[in-house]
Formats: structure tokens, C-alpha cells, sequence
């Protein structure tokens, strides 16, 4: 680890190197729009939503996964990464079939905070109207993929925390979907412990708890980061020599 | 003068009129700046030309709703997409799941009484298109007014900006899905 000095949005900040550029601007006040980042979580870089134009560099880079160099001149706020994520948040809504209106996350929703975010109008793109399925084959939860995003946070908070890894992903392009285990129904999974960590990560409505009814459902997101901390500190042999 | 105003509903559930009546005593105020030229409320059965703007209700989601929002766009100065359903299909657009005639077997057929008539039996009556969709992907669209329903906040906002003559920018509070 060394420290680099870089710019970000004009102003100079000295930062660790192996810290990314995300975490760096977030400790700074700098807001980049994210939607498959969760804090507690590994960074994939799968919604391009946090993509930053860096000086010299030829292509837009996703701040969650891109780690500062000496001398790295940063903008989070150009013209052009505001038409991209516009863009991006109109594909998601174009090729899912996201009815606010009867959802159970509505106004709870990490999708319909972005579009308010990026000033979303309307959909310049046809909506699909795709015919997916929906999996309440589960006794507490349900897969919606109607709302999927494939921020695919499910499947790391599941192979990085509960350690069951249960969801996947299969298929390519617009038939990519997430699937649990090989395959096969969620409620017929050997793998799935039930902890319900999935539902409460999941940016959207896809993941729910069974009888919640429209705009009911108000996830916790940000309980992970107790869970991580606790075990990156080992935060229980603390407590075990305090009590000695 | 007055500016000549109207709303139509197409494919959408009325809930975008009711939040309109939900304006309460503001509409005494609009009534004295506004002619009400075309609107369900107002049982006027043909769309008037040389319309300053129009509020268009729900998707599109039959050839009549094509029809009527052509009218619509050739008469009016500006079009408001008035709602969800008109921006994104919303609700209307649960349909697609199914096909036309699978949805129309459902609703007239097997949760009917009368379990032999269709609207696909008679010619005159509106025919559904094979999907629901958003009214800016037929006609251009000049104003997206969001909510299911919008609220009357979000109307009287909307309704004010274009008395002034400027066509509503929906930032903040009143750009709201769902």
C-alpha cells in the first residue's frame, strides 16, 4: 500500500492505492451513482453505473474496480457519464417489467431512486415487456425476475457471507438470469439456508418476503455492514476477552 | 383569453382524473383561465381543433387509442403524457403477459356470465393490439407528468407551468414513478 495524490472533480486528494476510486470519492462527499456496489460486498463492476472519465485514458473506467495511480486526473460529473447513466438506468427499464405502481418496494426502490437521480423522463427505448417467470416456490421468500436487475448482489452476499451459494447466473445477454443452485426451483434448493440475506441486499423488487403487499417492504441494506465488520475485526474474541 | 384545455383517457383506470379532481378549490381558480374544450368530465363527444394543451390518460393499448391520439396530437400545441400508464404502460401493461386472445378469453369468456360474446365480435368495438404501450412511442410526446396516480401537487405544478406558457420540467419532488 502507498499513498497517491489525485484529482477528483478538480480538487487534489492524497489516498491510499489500494482503496478504489468509489471508496476514495465517497470519503470525500463526492457522490457517484451506484446500483450493484454494496458496502460489505466484493465490487464487479456490472451496472457501469459509477463510470468515471479519466484523463488520458481512452475509456470510461467503473470507479468500484479501478484503484488510483500517481498523478490520476478524475471527473465523476461530465456531460457524457450523465448521458450514459441515463442511459443505462432507461435499458433497465426498458427490458424488465418494473410496475412501480404494484410494487413492493415501491418508493423503497434503489431503481426508481436512480431514475429520480438522473432526471428520468421517459424511455427513449421500446420497452420489451419480457415474459419472465416468477419463483414462489420458497416457503418465506420469492424470486421475481421480472424486477431483476442482475446486479448479481444476491449471489456475492450469498457465496461471501453466508458461504451457501445458492444463486448463479445463467445465460447470456438478454436471456441472463439468476439461478439458484443447478438450476432448479428455488423452494427445491438443498443449498439455501432460508437466512434471507439476498432479500434484504436485492437494489430492487425482485427479491421479497411473502406477504408484503405494494410499497410495504422496506429493506435493510445496510446491515451487512455489521456482519462484515464484526467478522473482518473478529469483533467476538473482543467481546471474549473483555468479559475475562 | 382563455386557453383551450383538454384530457383524454385512454388505456389507464381513471385514477389520473380522480387525483385531477383532488386539486379541490384550486379548480374554481383554473375554471376562470382555462376552456375545458375536451374531457371525460366534460362529455364532449368530438376532439375540437386548435387545442393549447392536452392531458392524455393511459397507454395505448387498442386501435382506437391509436386513432384518438393522433386526433390528439394533430389538434393540440402540446401533448402531456398524463401518468403512468401513459409514460411507461404501467398497469395496462401487466396484459402483456398474455396474448390478446388470452386475455380477452379470460375476461369475457370464462369470468363472464354471458359466456359467448367477445368484443372481437363486433367490428364497431375497439380491437386490442397485441401489446400495451407507452403513448410517445406512437406520437411525439412533449411533457411526461409521472405518479400512479400523479398528485394533485404534481398536476396543479404541471398545469401552472404550461398556463405560463413553458412546458413543465419534472425535477425533485415532483418526479415521482409509481
Amino acid at each position: 500500500m502507498a499513498i497517491v495524490t489525485l484529482t477528483i472533480d478538480g480538487i487534489q486528494f492524497s489516498a491510499k492505492d489500494d482503496e478504489s476510486i468509489l471508496e476514495i470519492a465517497k470519503q470525500n462527499g463526492i457522490r457517484i451513482p451506484t446500483l450493484c456496489h454494496l458496502d460489505g460486498l466484493s465490487d464487479v463492476g456490472a451496472c457501469r453505473l459509477c463510470l468515471v472519465e479519466i484523463e488520458g485514458w481512452n475509456k470510461l473506467m467503473p470507479a468500484c474496480t479501478t484503484f488510483p495511480i500517481e498523478g490520476m486526473v478524475i471527473h465523476t460529473q461530465t456531460e457524457k457519464l450523465k448521458k450514459y447513466r441515463r442511459m443505462i438506468i432507461e435499458l433497465l427499464a426498458s427490458e424488465g417489467n418494473h410496475q412501480c405502481a404494484v410494487c413492493v418496494v415501491n418508493n423503497h426502490c434503489e431503481l426508481q431512486d436512480l431514475a429520480y437521480e438522473v432526471g428520468l423522463q421517459y424511455v427513449r427505448f421500446p420497452y420489451l415487456y419480457p415474459k419472465k417467470h416468477v419463483d414462489a416456490t420458497h416457503p418465506k421468500f420469492i424470486m421475481d425476475h421480472n424486477k431483476c436487475v442482475l446486479c448479481t448482489r444476491c449471489v456475492r452476499v450469498c457465496h461471501e457471507v453466508e458461504g451457501a451459494h445458492t444463486w448463479d447466473i445463467a445465460n447470456r445477454g438478454i436471456n441472463c438470469e439468476i439461478i439458484s443452485d443447478l438450476n432448479q426451483s428455488w423452494g427445491s434448493s438443498p443449498s439455501c439456508t432460508s437466512c434471507g440475506k439476498c432479500v434484504l441486499v436485492c437494489p430492487t423488487g425482485a427479491l421479497i418476503e411473502k406477504g408484503e403487499t405494494i410499497a410495504e417492504m422496506e429493506k435493510k441494506r445496510d446491515f451487512l455492514k455489521y456482519i462484515v465488520t464484526a467478522r473482518q475485526k473478529r469483533e467476538w474474541i473482543l467481546n471474549m476477552s473483555d468479559e475475562e | 383569453m382563455k386557453l383551450k384545455v383538454a384530457t383524454a383517457w385512454l388505456g389507464g383506470c381513471s385514477g389520473c382524473h380522480m387525483s385531477f379532481l383532488d386539486l379541490d378549490e384550486r379548480l374554481i381558480e383554473l375554471a376562470d383561465k382555462i376552456e375545458l374544450v375536451h374531457s371525460p368530465f366534460a362529455d364532449i363527444k368530438s376532439f375540437p381543433e386548435n387545442v393549447d394543451f392536452t392531458l392524455v390518460e393511459g397507454a395505448i393499448t387498442n386501435n382506437e387509442n391509436i386513432e384518438m391520439a393522433h386526433i390528439i396530437r394533430k389538434r393540440s400545441k402540446f401533448v402531456i403524457s398524463f401518468g403512468d400508464c401513459a409514460v411507461t404502460g404501467n398497469v395496462t401493461a401487466l396484459r402483456n403477459f398474455f396474448s390478446p386472445e388470452e386475455v380477452i378469453t379470460r375476461s369475457y369468456i370464462e369470468l363472464s356470465s354471458n359466456k359467448n360474446k367477445t368484443p372481437n365480435d363486433y367490428s364497431n368495438l375497439a380491437q386490442l393490439i397485441p401489446t400495451a404501450r407507452p403513448l410517445h412511442e406512437f406520437i411525439k410526446v412533449d411533457a411526461f407528468l409521472h405518479g400512479c396516480p400523479p398528485t394533485a401537487d404534481q398536476i396543479w405544478f404541471a398545469i401552472s407551468e404550461l398556463l405560463e406558457g413553458r412546458l413543465p420540467e419534472f425535477q425533485n419532488i415532483f418526479l415521482r414513478y409509481g
